[in-house]
C-alpha cells in the first residue's frame, strides 16, 4: 500500500516567464519516457522479480517516480495557473485548453495521451531490467533537452535535480542486474 | 524565507538523504557506513517531522493529533499550492 506524504520531494519554483515551457514539460509528465511511464513500469515489473533485492529496488524507485510525476504536474500547474486564455494560445497551449482547460492531463508534449503501450513487463528479470536501464537514459536525455528549452532559473533547477535522479536510478538498476545475472549463472548445471 | 518553508526544506533535505541511502542499501545491504548514515539521517528526519507537524499540522495521516476539534489533514496549502521561495 501507499500513504501520501503532504510535501513535494523537491521544491518547484516558477517565475512565470515561460508559459510555453508547460507544453514541453508534458514530455516528462505523460510522454513515452515520462515519470508516469517509469512509475507504472517499475511497479508492474516488481512482482515477477526473482530476488528480494530487486523487488525492493523496483518498489522504491517506482515510488520515487510517482513523487517526480507530482513535481512535473506541479511545474505545469504553476506555469499555466491564472494565465489568460489568449496568452495560453500564443504560447502554443490553445489545443490543450480546448480539451483540458488548465487541467494537468497525462499526455505528451505533442498532445498524444499517455498509454501503457509505452512500457513493457515481460516476466523476464534480465529483459525488464535492461528496459529499465534504457528508460533511465531516455529520461535523462529528455531532461537535457528540456533544460535547453528554458531560461527560467527555477524550472532549470528542478529539472537538474530530476535529471540527476535518472543517473542514480540507472546505477542502482545496473547493480540489481549484475546481482541477478550472478545468481542465475550459479544455478546453471551442465 | 518564511519559517515554515525553512522547516519544510530541512525535511526535504533529510528525506532526500534517506531515500538516496535507501536505494543504495537496496543493492548494498551489508555496507556498514551506509547503514550507519541511514540511521543517523532517519533519527534527524523523524525529529524534524515531529517539530514541523507540531506547528503546521500533519505531513502524513498518522501525524494527525486530537488537539483541535477539526480534522487537520485537509488543511492547505497542499504541496502543489505552496509558493516556494
Amino acid at each position: 500500500m501507499w500513504m501520501y506524504e503532504k510535501k513535494l520531494q523537491y521544491p518547484v519554483r516558477v517565475f512565470r516567464n515561460d508559459i510555453g515551457m508547460a507544453k514541453f514539460l508534458m514530455a516528462q509528465y505523460g510522454g513515452p519516457d515520462s515519470e508516469l511511464s517509469a512509475g507504472v513500469r517499475y511497479l508492474t515489473q516488481r512482482y515477477t522479480m526473482p530476488t528480494d533485492k530487486a523487488k525492493g529496488l523496483l518498489t522504491d524507485i517506482g515510488t520515487e517516480e510517482l513523487a517526480h510525476w507530482e513535481i512535473l504536474a506541479t511545474m505545469i500547474y504553476k506555469l499555466v495557473k491564472g494565465v489568460p486564455v489568449q496568452q495560453l494560445r500564443e504560447a502554443g497551449l490553445g489545443a490543450h485548453f480546448a480539451q483540458h482547460d488548465r487541467a494537468v492531463y497525462p499526455a505528451d508534449a505533442a498532445g498524444a495521451p499517455w498509454t501503457a503501450a509505452y512500457i513493457q513487463a515481460t516476466g523476464d528479470p534480465i529483459t525488464d531490467l535492461h528496459e529499465d536501464l534504457a528508460a533511465e537514459q531516455k529520461a535523462r536525455t529528455t531532461y537535457e533537452h528540456l533544460i535547453q528549452l528554458t531560461d527560467d532559473p527555477g524550472i532549470k533547477d528542478t529539472l537538474r535535480f530530476l535529471r540527476e535522479r535518472e543517473v542514480v536510478h540507472f546505477q542502482r538498476f545496473g547493480e540489481a542486474l549484475n546481482d541477478i545475472q550472478e545468481i542465475l549463472n550459479q544455478k546453471n548445471i551442465y | 524565507m518564511n519559517e515554515r518553508l525553512v522547516m519544510l526544506r530541512e525535511i526535504q533535505e533529510l528525506e532526500f538523504a534517506a531515500i538516496e541511502l535507501n536505494l543504495f542499501l537496496d543493492t548494498h545491504p551489508q555496507e556498514r557506513a551506509a547503514l550507519r548514515d541511514f540511521y543517523a539521517v532517519r533519527n534527524k528526519l523523524v525529529e524534524a517531522v515531529r517539530r514541523y507537524e507540531e506547528i503546521y499540522g500533519p505531513l502524513t495521516v498518522t501525524g494527525c493529533t486530537p488537539k483541535t476539534q477539526q480534522w487537520p489533514w485537509i488543511k492547505g496549502p497542499w504541496p502543489w499550492d505552496i509558493e516556494y521561495e
